[in-house]
């Protein structure tokens, strides 16, 4: 009875796991670029920040039509209402990728002797977006939650990262510049992370009708 | 808020089919409670039950209570006319007597007793304006009531509801014959009356419940499935069996 709602249900899933996976390749290319020094790659990542804000525009005109079309309720009305706010954070996340590559290019930096940090606290952002994203299109609370906790991973590499620049600067002959550099990339893997959690909180409004401000 | 009609437990019988099962409902004064469900739910029997429409269907059978201002309205004392006008009732399709307007309105006050011209005038005035029709018919009383528009007969149907006094307001499937533009004159209306008047209105239009009312009770072959704030109802409906209606998985 409601076949082309559903099958449009369906193309939104769609928008949204593909916007995703082009989020996980911005940050992935951001910190590949970083590790290898790779500025061409770095240039890449804001063409690809452009694609995911197109995307947005798509996924924000689709869940207008259907709010027009469909009148949505109950579970419906909390999927694309959730959907259109996550776009939101989507987008932002692209962006701060960008904004990492960006740094990369003008200052042809390399990560020294942080790699390694930097490059887990690529992975677990990564894994953020990945997650919440896939908790969306399975309504799967216990990953929406599980993402929420591990933020406090991303926030633990960031101090060990800032705690190792710290101890940089007091060496002698650092560089200040690139030094405030890495620690403005660590910044918005950061809050790529913090995004990461918004997105897992939408998505739990979307299964549950309730706002989670803390899960303690 | 204090609850005007109560009902506990209402069973109700057309011969051997159940149609009503253990409806226990209360419903705040000065509100609009809207009643969903497919066809055959039993929410226009309830509606009807509320100022006793259904003792005129033969073979019916009621138990359990329903309280109209604390006061059982199955009680032996009850004077049936008097029950109806204070719960009055709106039709689907707008039913004007062949009379004029004026006669339309003026019709329940003088079966009420009332004669005097200076009296009824009042009423009929008042009882225009509050279904927000006075403008438009004031130099037409004298006219038939069938020449008017649909959405005039019904707001006049409305007139004629309030020309007795009523306290509660029964709105069967008011809209569902009117164009849009009626239909958004009526649901306004039923905003304004309610600061006056408690407003029970059966409708399949969801998006209506969703615009007008404050309560929603969702009926289902017979039973109450769930009755809450309608904005918690459709955003987050407790019963499955409300989600797959009002989403329009079944129905």
């Amino acid at each position: 009875m409601r076949s082309g709602f559903d099958k449009q249900l369906t193309e939104l899933n769609r928008e949204m796991i593909s916007m995703g996976s082009l989020c996980e390749n911005a940050i992935a290319m951001s910190a590949k670029a970083l590790l290898d020094g790779d500025t061409a790659l770095a240039k890449k990542v804001s063409e690809l920040s452009a694609q995911i804000e197109r995307k947005e525009r798509d996924i924000e005109s689709m869940c207008l039509k259907l709010l027009l079309q469909q009148q949505p309720v109950a579970k419906d009305l909390r999927i694309i209402s959730s959907a259109l706010k996550m776009v939101t954070d989507m987008e932002r996340i692209g962006h701060q990728s960008s904004d990492i590559a960006e740094i990369i290019s003008l200052a042809n930096i390399s990560a020294g002797g942080d790699t390694r940090y930097i490059h887990d606290m690529a992975l677990s952002v990564i894994k953020m977006v990945t997650d919440s994203i896939d908790a969306f299109v399975k309504k799967d609370a216990a990953t929406a939650k599980s993402v929420i906790l591990y933020d406090d991973v991303v926030d633990d590499y960031f101090d060990k990262i800032k705690l190792a620049l710290i101890e940089l600067f007091s060496k002698s002959g650092t560089d200040g510049e690139q030094t405030l550099d890495l620690l403005m990339i660590a910044k918005y893997f950061e809050r790529i992370g913090d995004h990461a959690v918004n997105i897992a909180k939408w998505v739990l409004f979307s299964i549950t009708g309730r706002h989670e401000e803390t899960l303690a | 808020m204090s609850n005007i009609i109560t009902s506990e437990d209402l069973c109700l019988w057309y011969s051997e089919t159940q149609a009503l099962k253990g409806i226990s409902m209360e419903i705040p004064e000065n509100s609009i409670t809207a009643l969903i469900g497919p066809s055959g739910c039993g929410k226009s029997t309830f509606l009807k039950t509320l100022n006793r429409m259904n003792d005129l269907v033969q073979g019916v059978k009621i138990t359990g209570t329903v309280k109209y201002q604390g006061q059982d309205i199955f009680a032996p004392s009850v004077d049936v006319n008097l029950l109806r006008r204070d719960i009055g009732m709106v039709f689907q399709k707008p039913n004007p007597f062949p009379m004029s307007v004026y006669d339309n309105v003026a019709y329940g006050p003088r079966t009420h007793g009332i004669r005097s011209k200076a009296r009824l005038d009042e009423i009929v005035e008042q009882s225009l304006r509050g279904a927000a029709i006075w403008d438009e018919l004031k130099d037409r009383l004298k006219k038939s009531a069938l020449g008017l528009s649909g959405g005039q007969q019904q707001r006049l149907c409305i007139a004629r509801a309030l020309a007795v006094g009523p306290k509660v307001l029964l709105m069967d499937e008011p809209t569902s014959a009117l164009d849009p533009i009626s239909t958004a004159r009526i649901e306004e209306l039923a905003e304004e009356l309610k600061k006056q008047y408690t407003i029970v209105i059966v409708t399949h239009n969801m998006q209506q419940a969703v615009r007008i009312s404050d309560k929603t009770a969702f009926f289902l072959l017979g039973e109450l499935i769930e009755y809450d704030d309608t904005e918690k109802l459709f955003s987050m409906p407790q019963n499955k069996k409300t989600e797959d209606y009002i989403t329009g998985r079944f129905g």
